[in-house]
């Protein structure tokens, strides 16, 4: 396939991304209109959104820092453009996390002009209603916050950057995906989701997660990121850093995460694919120092982003199902 | 062979799949050799599934682990849900909706249909066609998915026999035909080996088509915008008021996903239900204004006139006005465990709009084997159906024939918001069982 023809009004940026394909090439007598793979996923994910806000009365995005997050973030100001994003953002904080994460995403709120909501693992920590892991990381910890979060702000629809791709039990939820009082995924019981119809209605007490980002890939995502020139906290990029190896995972030093006897410390290069509680998190090796390089090594890459780096997934066969079920994100 | 994705492709499109057929026919193990064999199954991925095979004592690894994510799945070795999974090639990236094959799932299989370009069907060489395979091929021609591609699986099993292939094919295509589908490709794979998947096979010679991969590269997206009058549900009314500053103080457009065909700046369109009629003033993005858009983006409307416009309106061309109604005649899907019977009230989820309606009769149910129209006073889970509706406020319903999105709707249950029903406006059931 070859371009046929770009619409003159289109910006630069829009211009790479919905041209206009000829299918046929010597056999049609006019261009064909097709969207391309990121512009479809851009309209999809818009058209989401707009769902949510238009038949929800108090949604809210989950908003971390990371960088499905970041992307979905940036969908919902294109959705309502020239209008603000019209629900607030939520962190759920493990108080594990990467100083500049929270300096992105206190920047980015501010940049925005939304409210910030925050659920704090510490602060269940601090007065017992929750205890630490013997393995002191709090990926795990974040189920109980989330879900009184939701509830002390009767939040009725919470949007997740979750992606299909990343797992096997994410690769069967919904777009719309149900949930009970207490929080909890059936995934046995799962409302088909046909066209796009997506339906939002529930009972009082129950809350719907959506997932605009679901048919995405880590590809995608990077891609976007790239085409739109969206920003992301720096340790997405190569940089030198103080780590250690555990479980397979290269770790970083840090007030949370120290190395154990027999655990040497090394200043390497590497760069984060997914950013968590730091305990937790792997780094992989990498010069990836641009949103280029980065795209070029995701598309080469031969482990998944899960895989790679959380040590959390690697439990079991079914450890996000699991999780999930208890209401996860 | 397949090559890994290239980064740098500005026009690649996707493709949207629906896998089907009986349970067994080998459908987890094609998508699994169709992913694997274009290296979209990462090192880790193939490594769990490796140590998984060892421990159940298999020689080799069960590729269709790669998609049973579920545990309740992986001990019955059966899939129960739509898994959706993603891959890419250089020339295209899909999305696959892969869909059980037991009886009590085909509402999944309407489910990953429904959005399908293409359906993927499964037939085991030494079974031929199936019930499921009917029921799959009826689901396949009510939907109006575009092209079908039946994989005649298993032909290791028949020792590559062409007599055999010929012979389960023209036995599907009869189906097929009498179903009143018209695109419909046959090739003759194994799964489990990888014949003619992603390569062609030396071990059928006499098969001189493309591979399931390369079928799939090179197919026709179906449905050419600019052939199809524009329909543009309105999700929300973008009223920024004094939050954008002076600039878009008095900024009043229309949000939506265009549902079919293209616009442009000064085209005459009519609100439906309304009647009222105005002319497009411009096209929004966030990325700036458009002098055409088509389908399927997302954009902001902006009208010339100050008409009365808000959510679950439909602004169409002036060119091509559907009439507006409170009487739906249509084929349904049963999608809930409770059966329907008698006029029950329901919520009926038309584009963006959502009405108060009463199943008023039921008037039919398709016998599958048959494919013909049945009388019957209820309906049971996967059960599809001729209804009549009526409405509390008119909808502008699209025959689903002409108009994939103009003529879907839902039914949903106005107690516990329960998903009912897949519905298809018009007669669709009665031009499909005509044998």
């Amino acid at each position: 396939m070859r371009p046929a023809h770009v619409s003159e009004t289109l910006t630069p940026n829009e211009k790479e991304r919905m041209t206009v394909v000829d299918d046929a090439p010597g056999t049609a007598e006019r261009p064909t209109y097709r969207l391309d793979q990121l512009a479809w996923l851009e309209s999809e994910a818009i058209h989401i959104i707009r769902e949510v806000a238009a038949e929800f009365e108090r949604p809210v995005l989950l908003f971390s820092g990371g960088k499905d997050s970041v992307v979905m973030l940036h969908l919902a100001t294109k959705a309502f453009w020239p209008a603000p994003v019209p629900f607030p953002v939520m962190h759920v904080d493990t108080g594990h996390n990467f100083p500049e994460v929270l300096a992105f995403r206190d920047a980015t709120v501010e940049r925005l002009g939304l409210r910030l909501v925050v659920a704090s693992v510490q602060d269940y920590l601090d007065d017992g209603r929750l205890r630490e892991r013997s393995d002191g990381t709090r990926n795990q910890l974040q189920t109980q916050p989330l879900l009184d979060g939701i509830t002390d702000h009767k939040f009725d629809a919470v949007f997740g950057g979750g992606r299909r791709d990343e797992e096997k039990a994410r690769a069967k939820e919904r777009v719309f995906s149900l949930r009970d009082e207490f929080g909890q995924w059936d995934p046995r019981n799962q409302r088909p989701e046909l066209w796009n119809l997506y339906n939002g209605r529930h009972r009082p007490g129950e809350h719907v997660r959506v997932f605009p980002l679901s048919n995405w890939t880590e590809l995608d995502v990077w891609q976007y990121i790239a085409a739109e020139g969206i920003e992301l906290p720096p340790l997405y990029y190569a940089h030198e850093r103080d780590v250690f190896e555990r479980d397979g995972m290269l770790v970083a030093v840090t007030e949370v995460s120290q190395p154990r006897p027999g655990e040497s410390v090394e200043r390497r290069l590497v760069r984060y694919r997914t950013v968590g509680d730091m305990s937790c998190t792997g780094a992989v090796e990498s010069d990836a120092a641009t949103v280029e390089d980065v795209v070029v090594e995701v598309a080469a890459t031969r482990l998944t982003e899960r895989g790679a780096t959380r040590a959390d997934d690697r439990a079991s066969e079914a450890a996000m199902e699991d999780r999930k079920k208890e209401g996860y994100f | 062979m397949a090559t890994l994705p290239t980064t740098t492709s500005p026009t690649r499109t996707l493709l949207r799949l629906a896998t089907a057929g009986s349970v067994d026919d080998g459908k987890s193990t094609l998508v699994g050799r169709l992913l694997y064999d274009s290296k979209s199954v990462l090192a880790d991925q193939f490594d769990a599934v490796e140590r998984v095979s060892r421990d159940r004592g298999l020689a080799s690894a069960d590729l269709a682990l790669l998609t049973d994510g579920l545990r309740s799945e992986r001990e019955q070795g059966i899939t129960i849900d739509v898994a959706y999974r993603y891959f890419a090639t250089a020339e295209r990236s899909f999305i696959l909706a892969d869909c059980p094959g037991h009886v009590q799932y085909t509402r999944n299989t309407v489910t990953g249909a429904s959005t399908a370009d293409v359906i993927v069907l499964l037939v085991d060489a030494r079974k031929g066609v199936q019930e499921q395979t009917r029921r799959h091929l009826a689901v396949a021609s009510l939907l109006r998915v575009p092209h079908v591609v039946v994989v005649v699986n298993k032909i290791d099993l028949v020792d590559f026999d062409e007599a055999t292939y010929d012979r389960v094919a023209s036995e599907v295509l009869g189906v097929a035909t009498s179903l009143g589908l018209t695109d419909v490709t046959t090739i003759p794979v194994s799964a489990l080996d990888g014949d003619n998947v992603v390569e062609a096979s030396a071990r059928t010679p006499w098969y001189e088509g493309p591979s399931v991969l390369t079928f799939l590269e090179t197919l026709a997206p179906a449905g050419e915008p600019h052939s199809e009058p524009l329909r543009f549900p309105v999700q929300l009314v973008i009223r920024p008021q004094a939050a954008a500053g002076d600039e878009h103080r008095d900024y009043r457009g229309y949000a939506g996903q265009i549902a079919s065909g293209l616009v442009r700046p000064g085209d005459p369109v009519t609100v439906l239900p309304s009647g009222r009629t105005s002319t497009v003033a411009g096209i929004d993005t966030a990325d700036g204004e458009l002098d055409v858009a088509f389908a399927p983006q997302s954009v902001t409307l902006r009208l010339a006139d100050d008409v009365d416009v808000s959510r679950g309106d439909l602004i169409v061309t002036s060119r091509s006005v559907p009439a507006v109604t409170q009487d739906v005649e249509g084929t349904i899907a049963w999608l809930a465990d409770h059966r329907l019977a008698g006029r029950t009230k329901v919520l009926l989820k038309h584009g963006t709009r959502t009405v108060q309606a009463m199943v008023t009769e039921i008037k039919g149910r398709l016998d599958l084997d048959a494919a013909r129209l049945e009388p019957a006073d209820s309906l049971e889970l996967n059960d599809i159906g001729h209804v009549t509706l009526r409405l509390a406020s008119p909808i502008a319903a699209e025959e689903y024939l002409h108009a994939r999105a103009g003529g879907s709707f839902l039914l949903v249950d106005g107690q516990d918001g329960t998903t009912l029903a897949a519905g298809m406006v018009g007669d669709a059931l009665l031009a499909t069982a005509t044998v």
